[in-house]
């Protein structure tokens, strides 16, 4: 009762705090390693034509790629979050045979080139593919060109970053706290809604950030699986790799707006699990 | 207020357990046993978490489990209530929040869940608690939250897996007489997993001894401890009890005779009159050829019954002198080898024993 | 080990920038016989060049041709930017231009073939396919090149002078790219160079088109300013202008300049 109480302001460190330090050495290479990701943004925000800036965003291309970039990269994560958590719990939870293959399954889109991620989605669901070429002859559906197709495309490329950073939480929270449900009463069910799902949602969070912006900055995917059609299929990173051919003014502005979109993302979001827990 | 009663049967490669053990409804059960001697796997099994391989478990009229013929309640399903080491309060939940889940699972209204949760809470001196979450709180709160919730659903058997050995010494006594009113006033049939002969005296009607997987010795609590004749038992007891009712100075024996000691606190004693013992270590008792003189000491006159070689110390087992009270058969002191030489004592020769007040706890006890 | 690390990273900078500096640097300095030749060189020019190069290797012995292939105006890019080249061959004047506003073309570009669109369909061309006309009969999935690309500025000039609107289903941004979706089978028809179907082989079918030539794509040639290898440079882009290179490139389907 007279204990002080476990509070997070507790631990919150003070100025008088001066814990054991850093080896001075690991600065060098920590330095070099923000230099490497802050300065080329610098480059590009210093290369802008700022008087122009305006303009080039709100030409009809510019704001169409917004509009579809937002839009497909939303539902592709609401994807990755309706499809990617459970399988996630499947990972985690699971006590299938074959779990670890299934894993390094899921993760193949971590580590393959965007474009081959699109080319195998093209020689499954193109309109030959192994897949496709049922959808047209039964239903005369084609997904290649269509916005169907950028969202799919997204979704293959993100949904490693949201189970991975699901299951890791699902490992984190363990079985206790379902356990312990469970002997107050909780079906499986009512223990997985009332107490997982709470206990992951930072975790989720986290994940489903990762995975939005995943979405947002998804080219090679993209272009190989979907083609490039403005107001269809041609989202930000599409038309900056476009206007680059012509007009850098209009691919460093686009490139901007990009860099900004991410970093209201995270800003907003602030998903705990990336942010120094202090 | 069920009634416990079990046979566990669990084979496996390296280790077998085959306990069978009963409670009365409302009664306190205490397993002590070493690590390894197959408390949580006895645990496991009662909380359903685990599948006997033979055996059975029944809670009151139901069967819980019964490989034998298939049965195997889930659960969630066989009202048996947990509360651990660590506290696990949901961290999402407040604390009413907490408690109220363990109603709100079986279907009570959230408003009623709520009423019973805060009065659930304020039967666990936390009614200040109650809409803090478990961040804000201090192991103790956290584990005496954890016991209302565990409370809650009104269980018909409820585990105490070592409740109080994660908490800070601080805490300990306190969570410790909390739990013995708690679990007493709710009647709650319960089976204590302990490490510490003192919360098995404090808390537990009846104590069985667990060793490698089998019940080496049961009995009242107090007989139990009191006269070890396990190994494991005598080395985790090896504490003197004398039995009595709490008086103002401490514990007065059935003879009348006033032992001494400090009742841990106004507040977490047992009141005047209530039954009680008077705990200290062998270590403590300092012993005497000739009554000494002018100390406030807790003198007792005893008869040497027996020398037992005890590690580095010798330990002397009291028995009764002839005309004198019975509880002092089976005290034990420990002292040097030097010591003993200089008593020159045998077995027979009638010596004192001297406690300091200080050195002596009493305790509320059960019946 | 950052030093290690950097010293790392400054020795593959050299390596990929410098290779042909190097060896050019070693090659004049030691005997004039080891010389290297590098040419930048538009991404549809591969299977000429290439044949060039062997021709061009044989006639002077101890010179290595080096030829890096790829998007003109990523090519144009690099060049702006300091990369060593000799010759650099673009697919469009534009490109060109950037180059030698940046005032890296030595004397005036030359034109070293002509390209012009053609129409590729899968093979069969099961739709039907027989003028730019029918490009735009709904129900057919076309690909064309975006108007930022020279194919697709070309495809837009046709358009404006037949008057045809195409619906595309998709604007690549390269031409190798349109080719693709028709080789996969995914467009039915795509409008790409007439060296394209040319190179693609069996995998699509041509589908040419008088209004084509209202649209060509010229090629245009240039020894790059303070080149390394100035006389080499010369001599490359004469073989290329000249008959050997003309007799290859025309084989390859380019319209002469």
């Amino acid at each position: 009762m007279t204990e002080a109480p476990r509070d997070a302001s507790a631990r919150r460190s003070d100025e008088h705090e001066t814990g054991v330090g850093l080896p001075r050495l690991l600065w060098v290479p920590a330095t070099l390693a923000f230099a490497l990701i802050a300065l080329p943004v610098l480059g590009l925000v210093l290369r802008a034509d700022w008087p122009r800036v305006p303009a080039l965003l709100l030409s009809e291309a510019a704001l169409d790629a917004l509009r579809l970039s937002l839009l497909t990269a939303g539902i592709s994560t609401a994807l990755c979050i309706v499809l990617g958590g459970p399988l996630a719990v499947v990972l985690a939870r699971g006590r299938l045979r074959g779990l670890r293959l299934l894993r390094s399954v899921v993760l193949l889109p971590l580590v393959l080139p965007p474009v081959v991620g699109g080319l195998a989605l093209l020689f499954l669901l193109g309109r030959t593919g192994l897949l496709g070429r049922g959808l047209d002859v039964a239903f005369g559906v084609t997904i290649p060109f269509t916005t169907a197709a950028v969202v799919l495309a997204q979704t293959f490329v993100a949904l490693p970053f949201l189970v991975v950073s699901l299951e890791g939480s699902l490992r984190t929270a363990g079985r206790r706290y379902e356990a312990v449900a469970a002997t107050l009463g909780a079906s499986p069910g009512l223990a997985f809604r009332r107490v997982t799902v709470p206990l992951v949602l930072p975790g989720l969070a986290s994940g489903t950030v990762l995975a939005f912006a995943r979405c947002l900055g998804e080219f090679g995917a993209t272009i190989a699986f979907a083609g490039s059609l403005q107001g269809t299929t041609r989202t930000l990173p599409l038309l900056v790799y476009l206007e680059r051919e012509t007009d850098v003014d209009a691919a460093v502005a686009l490139s901007l707006l990009l860099v900004v979109v991410a970093v209201a993302v995270i800003a907003v979001a602030r998903p705990r699990t990336i942010e120094v827990e202090r | 207020m069920s009634r416990l009663d079990a046979r566990v049967v669990v084979r496996r490669a390296a280790f077998s357990l085959d306990v069978a053990l009963s409670a009365e409804p409302g009664e306190v059960l205490a397993v002590l046993g070493p690590n390894g001697a197959g408390k949580s796997t006895l645990l496991g099994v009662l909380a359903g978490l685990l599948r006997p391989d033979a055996g059975h478990v029944r809670v009151g009229d139901v069967t819980v489990a019964d490989p034998g013929s298939g049965v195997h309640v889930a659960p969630h399903q066989r009202g048996v209530g947990l509360l651990a080491q660590q506290a696990l309060l949901f961290p999402h939940l407040s604390a009413v929040g907490n408690v109220a889940f363990g109603p709100r699972a079986h279907g009570v209204p959230r408003r009623e869940a709520e009423r019973r949760a805060r009065e659930l809470l304020a039967a666990v001196d936390a009614t200040e608690l109650a809409d803090r979450r478990p961040a804000g709180m201090s192991g103790g709160q956290q584990q005496r939250v954890a016991l209302a919730r565990a409370l809650a659903p009104g269980p018909g058997l409820l585990l105490l897996d070592e409740p109080l050995a994660a908490l800070d010494v601080d805490a300990t006594p306190a969570m410790r007489s909390l739990l013995r009113r708690v679990i007493r006033d709710a009647k709650q049939t319960a089976l204590l997993v302990t490490h510490s002969a003192l919360d098995a005296l404090v808390l537990a009607d009846r104590v069985v001894v667990l060793t490698g997987g089998r019940v080496v010795e049961q009995g009242s609590t107090r007989d139990v401890l009191g006269r070890p004749r396990s190994p494991f038992t005598a080395r985790i007891a090896g504490l003197d009890l004398v039995p009595g009712t709490a008086c103002p100075e401490g514990l007065r024996t059935a003879d009348g005779t006033v032992v001494s000691g400090l009742r841990g606190g106004e507040a977490l004693g047992p009141a005047d009159g209530e039954p009680a013992v008077a705990v200290f270590p062998p270590a403590a008792v300092a012993v005497f050829a000739d009554r000494p003189r002018g100390s406030p000491r807790n003198v007792l006159h005893v008869r040497l019954a027996a020398i037992e070689p005890h590690g580095d110390v010798v330990r002397l087992r009291a028995g009764a002198v002839p005309g004198g009270p019975g509880w002092v058969d089976g005290l034990a002191a420990d002292v040097t080898p030097a010591a003993v030489a200089d008593l020159a004592a045998e077995p027979g020769a009638e010596l004192w024993f001297a406690v300091k007040a200080t050195e002596v706890g009493i305790h509320a006890a059960s019946r | 080990m950052a030093a290690a690390a950097v010293a790392g990273l400054l020795v593959l900078a050299g390596c990929g920038g410098g290779a042909t500096n190097g060896a050019a640097a070693g090659g004049s300095s030691a005997a004039p016989e080891d010389r290297t030749l590098t040419v930048f060189a538009a991404a549809s020019l591969t299977e000429s060049f290439g044949e060039l190069e062997k021709q061009f290797e044989t006639g002077n012995p101890g010179v290595d041709v080096v030829l890096n292939y790829g998007g003109s105006s990523d090519l144009a890019q690099q060049i702006v930017n300091g990369a060593p080249v000799d010759v650099f061959a673009s697919a469009s004047d534009s490109t060109m231009k950037a180059v030698s506003d940046a005032g890296l073309v030595d004397g005036t570009p030359a034109v070293l073939a002509k390209n012009v669109l053609q129409i590729a369909t899968v093979p069969g061309n099961p739709k039907g396919i027989a003028s730019f006309a029918d490009l735009a009969k709904p129900g057919l999935k076309v690909v064309v090149c975006a108007p930022q690309v020279p194919c697709g500025a070309a495809a837009g000039k046709i358009e404006t002078a037949t008057g045809v609107t195409l619906r595309p289903v998709s604007e690549e941004p390269d031409v190798k790219s349109v080719l693709g979706k028709v080789t996969s089978g995914d467009a039915d028809a795509g409008l790409v160079y007439v060296t394209d179907v040319a190179s693609a082989g069996d995998k699509v079918q041509g589908v040419g088109f008088a209004e084509a030539a209202q649209a060509p794509t010229t090629y245009p040639i240039a020894v790059i300013t303070d080149a390394p290898q100035t006389e080499l440079a010369r001599s490359f882009v004469n073989m290329v202008t000249g008959e050997p290179g003309q007799k290859v490139l025309g084989a390859a389907g380019f319209g002469a300049p």
